[in-house]
């Protein structure tokens, strides 16, 4: 049988720029910050960058939810491609990229490509803080957002409000209990000096801040910031002669359905999608769920941990708030420490790409004090609307 | 008790597109439409030109009772544009004709007596050449699911 592509690939570097809210940099200034310290950190030079590829391809949609293109990141970093992806919205969401990474690479299109995430969303928000959705330019709305927007969810908060409450109500959980995923991911970013919010959180911090959409109060939602991340995938040939001990990329998984196309199936108490995802993850391993060390689960807003931790057997069905209740289980010194450089609700929202990151942190033992201890295997879950994750370890 | 219905969102109409503009006009004879197979039978929202089941392509639009349960609803508080806005209520309905046949609506009741699985009816706001299909609590009814 074929070796799986994932199997091919290493993690070899990763870079990441200042977070700022705004950050006085322009969106291309981080995404170098972060692609040269990603390149540097690999043992490379620009010369060695033959792949590129980032997520989601440029918009100009002027929210600043993708800034710059591949085209224009190449020629600026002076890098001399021969393959040049860039991932859509369409499909397994933020992942896409890395899988789209990993297939140049294990085609041997590519040895080592760069993989970025740019957001410019606090700049952008200096210029309007309305919803585009509401104030864009046409009259009305059409395609899939017709099904929502006239009833006034304008924003994902409704939608994701909509889970969370159905959840509760199918299994007798709590805002209590999801405040600690948010409680959880501010006591870890007090470790992680690159981090948006550090400021100490409590749980009746969390409990008396203001409702958004009920459920869903203050912090349960992510912050949008100005950053980028990068990361280098490289082929195993090379990674053997690169400085950093490399990342294996164990197995992906990636899955659609649920949420997000207008059409919509399940309860609103799972992530059918998600399910897919960490259902084709798990059949390309001997590696099982109680191996996760560490966890990095998107959170652009605190239910999705909920649901993708489900998702990915990480946690029981309707069992993962009765586990995160309390917040010590998840803690860095838990059975499994969850976002442990804070998530996108306290770290930022890097979209996705700031939890590959941070597992690359931990696994490269780097995490300071937020480390956790022998750390050797991290399941990183991205998305909420398309749906993907890895599963990573060392040596 | 007299029990305060909340508020109506700010509204941005739909675009009446070729495949969407039986369903928001449909109220005008008060009733709900919604698209379905004449092959098997499955009812389909939103409408797509043929069946995602059978693949069959004589779906058309087809009276429904309008009545369903709240599968979930949450009651939102931000202001999405500057300014103030009141309380309303979005929830999704799963309609009676079929499971997981869903729609996404506002539901005119007190936020303190919706519950996940009260059986709801649908009821008709005009804006313009739009019938926009709002559910209410069907009256002296719990909660059965």
């Amino acid at each position: 049988m074929a070796e799986l592509p994932e199997r091919l690939c290493r993690i070899t570097g990763i870079g990441q720029s200042e977070v700022g809210r705004p950050s006085p940099r322009s969106a291309i200034q981080l995404t170098m910050d972060a692609a040269f310290q990603a390149i540097a950190d690999a043992g490379l030079t620009p010369a060695d960058i033959d792949g590129i590829t980032n997520y989601p391809m440029k918009s100009t949609e002027g929210g600043g939810i993708s800034p710059v293109g591949v085209g224009e990141a190449m020629f600026a970093m002076g890098l001399d491609c021969t393959w040049i992806g860039s991932a859509t919205h369409e499909g397994p969401g933020h992942m896409s990229a890395i899988f789209q990474a990993v297939m140049a690479v294990a085609t041997g299109l590519c040895r080592h490509v760069l993989v970025f995430r740019t957001v410019a969303q606090a700049q952008a928000r200096l210029v309007s803080r309305e919803s585009t959705l509401l104030t864009g330019r046409h009259a009305r709305v059409d395609g899939n957002n017709a099904w929502t927007v006239p009833f006034g969810a304008v924003s994902p908060a409704n939608m994701w409000a909509l889970y969370a409450k159905a959840y509760f109500a199918k299994y007798g959980a709590t805002s209590e209990q999801l405040g600690w995923v948010a409680v959880n991911g501010r006591r870890n970013a007090a470790r992680n000096p690159n981090a948006i919010y550090k400021k100490p959180l409590t749980i009746e911090d969390y409990l008396e801040a203001r409702m958004i959409s009920s459920p869903l109060r203050l912090y349960d939602c992510d912050t949008h910031i100005d950053g980028a991340t990068a990361l280098i995938i490289s082929h195993r040939d090379t990674a053997a002669d690169q400085p950093n001990p490399p990342i294996h990329i164990e197995a992906m998984g990636m899955g659609l359905g649920g949420l997000g196309q207008g059409i919509h199936t399940g309860d609103f108490t799972c992530l059918p999608g998600a399910e897919k995802a960490g259902a084709m993850l798990w059949s390309r391993t001997d590696l099982k769920p109680k191996d996760v060390d560490n966890a990095q689960i998107y959170d652009g807003f605190s239910i999705h941990t909920v649901l993708w931790g489900e998702a990915m057997n990480l946690f029981g069905k309707g069992e993962a708030l009765a586990f995160i209740d309390g917040g010590q289980r998840i803690a860095l010194d838990g059975e499994l420490p969850m976002n442990t450089g804070g998530g996108q609700l306290s770290g930022g929202r890097f979209h996705g790409y700031g939890h590959t990151y941070e597992a690359c942190i931990q696994l490269w033992g780097r995490g300071g004090e937020r480390q956790v201890k022998g750390a050797k295997v991290s399941a990183v879950c991205n998305g909420g609307y398309g749906y993907g994750a890895l599963l990573l370890r060392t040596d | 008790m007299t029990a305060i219905v909340s508020s109506r969102p700010p509204r941005k109409l739909p675009l009446l597109e070729p495949d969407t503009a039986f369903f928001w006009t449909s109220g005008a004879d008060g009733h709900l439409r919604i698209l379905r197979c004449g092959h098997c039978g499955h009812w389909q929202h939103p409408p797509l030109p043929r069946c995602p089941v059978c693949h069959g392509d004589d779906l058309a639009p087809q009276k429904v009772s309008g009545k369903g349960r709240v599968i979930s609803f949450t009651v939102n508080h931000q202001a999405w544009t500057d300014g103030q806005v009141d309380p309303f209520v979005f929830a999704v309905i799963e309609l009676d004709e079929q499971r997981e046949l869903y729609l996404f609506s506002n539901v005119l009741a007190a936020p303190d007596v919706l519950r996940v699985g009260i059986p709801v009816h649908v009821t008709f706001e005009q804006q313009e050449d739009v019938w926009l299909p709002l559910f209410v609590p069907v009256a002296g009814e719990n909660a059965h699911g």
